[in-house]
């Protein structure tokens, strides 16, 4: 297996010996995984990756669960990666996520991963970018990553998931100033898991609440992009039906409108979009309530996960978000190797030596900047 | 380059006793490596399955209720129709010495019994990896 | 008076300080195995804020710390009752028959882990288990076979069940039946506390509501039906074995009683009705003194809690009757001879906290399932107790004992505010759902581990004053063919049984599940069908689905 050919071509024949494996070299960065993941290039880009995020005990590891039931429900291939936090003192970890998923753990269709952040913070492990682009390359049709869980700093996974499930739970007293404090801003569906607990309507209010004021207030949330963009073509919807053959499905399209369209019984107690009095109606993502350890509510998550992707596809949405994403994750790489190169012997010297001119005021803190990129840009330190 | 040692932590069959794997998870977490905790009434098929998915070093099953003789085989066998001949498979709990030779030839490497202590599980799985560091 | 002890005391302290130089203690600390700080010297200083009257009182009386009968065992022993039961029905009737006539005083039937799940013999998850642990019961017709030749109106039977405790009760009924005894003349108890199995024993089917559904309505069928019957025991034993301290298992064992009594209530019992037939079940550990005091605070937290938030005016209501087993976790795979020796000073333990009833643990349990011959010492050791050692010739010897009753007062105040906390969670079943108490028996078993292992706590065989040993030989074994034996025999009972009677049986139990009547009528009368355990707990789980286990590490 040691081929990086063969590797590739039994990853992506679905092999889950060699998935495995190639996630373990992606996990402890083995160069020799480059080769193969170039050779998986050309096969990744298919598949719908969805975050899943929210605060601790939330029930992440559960609605991950049952999603994965509902989407093997409808035929389709599915894997997870499930991310948990490594221990800051001895590295070790306790990855747990996947005993709430042990069910499906011989159904051939479905591949559950465990990743240890191993010190990265954001809410994800490093690995977790190569890893998913494996299993899109391997075949399985959505590709969930079900985040850490520490609140504000689930901030990664935006920059890997086409949508974003942000998960609430009524009971935790400071979740809701998490959210508040901008969390807000990653999701693109909006779930209120356990909603069979006191508090959850509250909740759900909440979380509505903060949303409409969000588009009141114009403020730059992950959402308004496509919702303008649908807006538009929503006016144009009537003529377009059937047209666009770029569209997957025309329904889920429709329905994500329909979602945003209030109804006239919502009262406060309807779980999607809503209107604000005096304001007529107002565009927001799906909120929705579930109780994933009996399964309710998760199909209507699953129809709202879905209807956003067919809304980021018709609008165009998928392919700049995407876009957009890999520029920024270039330009990380790119700045990971800077970094790696001042890392380098001959290198680090003269960093120190320009960090000392700096501390002894003889440059200047910019001067000394300019000179290290003078420096980098030649062969030799 | 560092490697990071993955054990996968199970309870295969009926029995509800998980105090001991659950120390043992916690220790070995606390000896740096990552312990893939699957929780109770594990199939030997599900143990097998999550251990490839995984990329586990190791599988550590416990069992209390005197059904190793029949579970822990069974694993081994799975892990061979599947050609799976590079993890190290550990054995736990209240099982007899007299059983001992039977699993040890069926392919578990060791059988660690009540008292034993962590760090000697701890040892006996950096010394004992069927993969290269 | 007590200004004269202070000074004494504080003289006396003073010297020790002075002396420590040249005669150092052993330890900078002394803890219980519980970690509890221990101190040189008790004095009545420590019991300065008691009251004898309102915490200690007299035996039989409120708030019953010295014990829940008058005379206690001057009127008579508590039961010996060794659990057992292993492989098919047919060996288990021989060791109960062994066990009367070696003067057992009651019945207790261990099941196997299928039976206590739910699953038929020939079910897929059953292989490698049947008969493992305890007796394989799939139907009405083992349980015949079981208590074959044993006049159920003449022993009273204590049944390790949980999960489907309803239909294994129904079974017990069923037979009586048969043999012509009335359900009002059988004693017994069933353990059918579902709560611990989510925290400590793992052996759940369904969810916490449905449970609790269950448990409250043996509650109310057994107080029509089956008065003499314990319909619960409310086990700390399991919460200790899984590494929680003493005062961990006397709380959290009381808050699922709360539950237990809450549901009821909520379900409409009269709290009077039902509350005289609960019954608990604790640990006997090492720390002898340590479990004392835990049995007589255990009485006491129990007892006020049922006056003072329940209501209850029952005496019988307010009295904590528990059966003891010794700790399973205390015995060693090293040396397992010395065992015997734990197991005496549990039983004694045991004994000098008030026990009603009590098993003592084989030394060959740490191996394998217990031999005929380690029963029998087992068995011997709580007799030598008994009529040997005097501990059970006046009613609880170590009243009055400052360094019992301030333990006593210890563990009260400990249970009781993880009761506060457990209730400011919304109860048990919530704190249990968060994993609260499990996260913290997981946090002292790991800290008890960590100190064996750092051999801080030396444990006899095992960290310290090892020896080479050679394998212990004459283990029981279960012959590997039980499984297939009990397969062949659910087999034929189907082909012989009323099949269309089964199915309306079954369809009447799925009925009842889906509604609000009581399900034990329905249950029992699938059970005389010859409905197998399997079936019946199929139905219920296509209704009620089934718990998904909350990992805390």
């Amino acid at each position: 297996m040691d081929d990086p050919a063969e590797l590739a071509r039994r990853a992506r024949g679905g092999d889950a010996r060699a998935i495995a494996r190639l996630i373990s070299m992606i996990e402890r960065e083995d160069p020799a995984r480059l080769a193969v993941l170039k050779l998986l290039h050309a096969w990744t880009g298919r598949a719908h990756v969805v975050g899943i995020t929210g605060p601790p005990g939330a029930g992440k590891s559960t609605l991950a669960d049952k999603i994965v039931s509902e989407l093997r429900g409808r035929g389709r291939r599915v894997a997870v990666v499930a991310v948990d936090p490594s221990s800051p003192f001895t590295g070790g970890a306790i990855l747990g996520d996947r005993i709430r998923m042990m069910r499906h753990a011989t159904d051939e269709g479905v591949f559950i991963r465990s990743l240890a952040t191993r010190g990265h913070l954001g809410g994800l492990s490093r690995a977790t970018a190569e890893t998913v682009r494996v299993l899109d390359a391997a075949g399985y049709d959505d590709v969930i990553i079900e985040t850490v869980g520490v609140g504000q700093s689930e901030v990664d996974v935006v920059r890997l998931a086409d949508t974003v499930v942000l998960v609430s739970v009524p009971g935790l007293g400071d979740d809701i100033q998490a959210i508040k404090a901008g969390v807000m801003e990653i999701g693109d569906v909006f779930c209120v898991n356990k909603a069979d607990r006191d508090g959850s309507e509250r909740v759900l209010r909440e979380i509505k609440s903060m949303l409409e004021n969000a588009v009141l207030n114009g403020a730059a949330t992950r959402f308004t992009p496509l919702y303008d963009a649908m807006a538009c073509m929503g006016a144009a919807s009537g003529e377009n039906a059937g047209a666009e053959d770029a569209v997957p499905d025309d329904e889920a399209h429709r329905s994500f409108f329909r979602q945003r369209a209030p109804s006239a019984a919502d009262g406060g107690s309807g779980h999607h979009g809503g209107t604000l009095p005096g304001y007529g109606s107002l565009a927001i993502p799906p909120v929705l309530a579930t109780v994933a350890e009996t399964g309710e509510g998760v199909k209507a998550l699953v129809d709202a996960v879905k209807a956003h992707e067919a809304a980021l596809a018709l609008t165009g949405m998928l392919a700049t978000r995407r876009r957009d994403n890999l520029a920024w994750e270039l330009g990380k790489a790119l700045a990971g190797r800077i970094l790696a190169r001042l890392e380098d012997d001959g290198r680090r010297t003269a960093v120190a030596g320009l960090a000392g001119s700096v501390m002894d005021r003889q440059t200047d803190f910019y001067d000394a900047l300019d000179a290290l990129e003078r420096m980098l840009g030649s062969r030799q330190p | 380059m560092d490697r990071t040692i993955r054990v996968l932590v199970a309870k295969p069959g009926l029995d509800g006793h998980d105090r001991g794997a659950k120390v043992i998870a916690r220790a070995l977490r606390d000896a740096g490596m990552e312990v893939i905790y699957t929780g109770l009434r594990q199939t030997p098929e599900q143990i097998v399955s999550a251990a490839i998915q995984e990329d586990a070093d190791v599988i550590a099953m416990s069992i209390l209720s005197g059904a190793h003789n029949h579970l822990f085989p069974r694993v081994m066998e799975l892990l061979r129709e599947k050609k799976v001949d590079d993890v190290l498979v550990l054995g736990g709990g209240v099982i007899p010495d007299d059983d001992i030779p039977g699993l040890k030839a069926a392919g578990i490497a060791e059988i660690f019994t009540p008292g034993s202590p962590t760090p000697a599980i701890i040892e006996f799985i950096k010394n004992n990896l069927k993969r290269k560091a | 008076m007590s200004d004269n002890i202070k000074k004494a005391a504080d003289a006396y302290e003073s010297g020790v300080e002075k002396s420590l130089g040249k005669f150092p203690e052993r330890k900078k600390e002394f803890t219980t195995v519980s970690k509890v700080p221990v101190k040189r010297l008790y004095t009545p200083l420590d019991l300065a804020s008691g009251d004898y009257l309102r915490d200690i009182g007299f035996p039989g009386e409120y708030p019953y710390t010295r014990g829940v009968q008058n005379t206690m065992y001057r009127g008579r022993f508590w039961t010996m009752r060794q659990y057992a039961g292993f492989s098919t029905a047919e060996e288990s009737n021989k060791r109960y028959k062994f066990l009367l006539q070696q003067g057992t005083t009651g019945l207790s039937v261990a099941f196997d882990l299928p039976t206590q799940i739910g699953y038929d013999s020939d079910h897929p998850l059953s292989q490698g288990e049947v008969g493992k642990v305890g007796v394989a019961i799939d139907s009405l017709a083992d349980m015949e076979i079981l208590f074959d030749g044993i006049p159920l109106d003449k022993v009273s039977t204590s049944m390790t069940i949980n999960a489907p405790a309803s239909v294994l009760l129904a079974m017990y009924i069923a037979v009586a039946e048969k043999q012509g005894v009335s359900p009002d003349k059988l004693e017994g108890t069933i353990q059918n506390d579902i709560l611990k199995e989510y925290v400590a024993r793992g052996t759940y089917i369904f969810p916490p509501e449905p449970s609790m559904r269950l448990i409250t309505d043996i509650f109310a069928y057994c107080s029509r039906n089956v008065p003499n019957w314990n319909t619960i025991s409310i086990s700390g034993y399991h919460i200790r074995e899984a590494g929680s301290t003493a005062s961990q298992e006397v709380a959290f064992t009381i808050a699922d009683g709360v539950a237990y009594v809450e549901a009821a209530v909520k379900a409409g019992l009269d709290v009077d009705a039902f509350a005289p037939r609960l019954s608990f079940f604790f640990n006997a550990h090492n720390d002898l003194f340590e479990e004392v005091a835990k049995f007589r605070a255990a009485r006491r937290v129990w007892a006020k809690l049922m006056k003072e938030r329940f209501g209850a005016k029952n005496p019988k209501s307010l009295m904590l009757r528990f059966h003891t087993q010794t700790g399973g976790s205390t015995l060693t795979a090293q040396q397992p001879d010395n065992n015997i020796v734990r197991v005496a000073i549990q039983t004694l333990a045991a004994v000098l906290g008030g026990t009603q009833s009590l098993h003592t643990n084989s030394k060959d349990e740490a191996l394998a399932l217990p031999t005929e011959d380690s029963v029998r010492i087992a068995l011997r050791t709580q007799q030598i107790v008994a009529y040997e050692s005097g501990a059970a010739d006046t009613v609880d010897p170590l009243a009055g004992s400052y360094y019992v009753e301030s333990m006593t007062d210890r563990i009260q105040a400990e249970a009781e505010a993880y009761i506060a906390k457990i209730d400011a969670m919304g109860g048990a079943v919530k704190a249990i759902e968060r994993g609260y108490v499990q996260q913290e028996i997981q946090d002292a078993s790991y800290a008890y581990q960590m100190d064996v292992e750092s051999g801080e706590r030396v444990v006899v065989g095992m960290n310290k004053f090892q020896v080479k040993e050679g394998s212990p030989k004459g283990l029981l074994r279960v012959d590997p063919i039980v499984g297939e034996q009990q397969a062949k025999k659910l087999k034929d009972l189907k082909s012989r049984r009323d099949n269309a009677r089964v199915e309306a049986a079954l369809a009447a139990v799925k009925a009842a599940a889906g509604g609000e009547g009581n399900l034990m009528p329905p249950i029992l009368e699938a059970v005389r069908a010859y409905a197998t355990l399997g079936e019946i707990c199929d139905v219920l789980r296509s209704v009620f689905g089934e718990y998904q286990q909350k990992v805390i590490l």
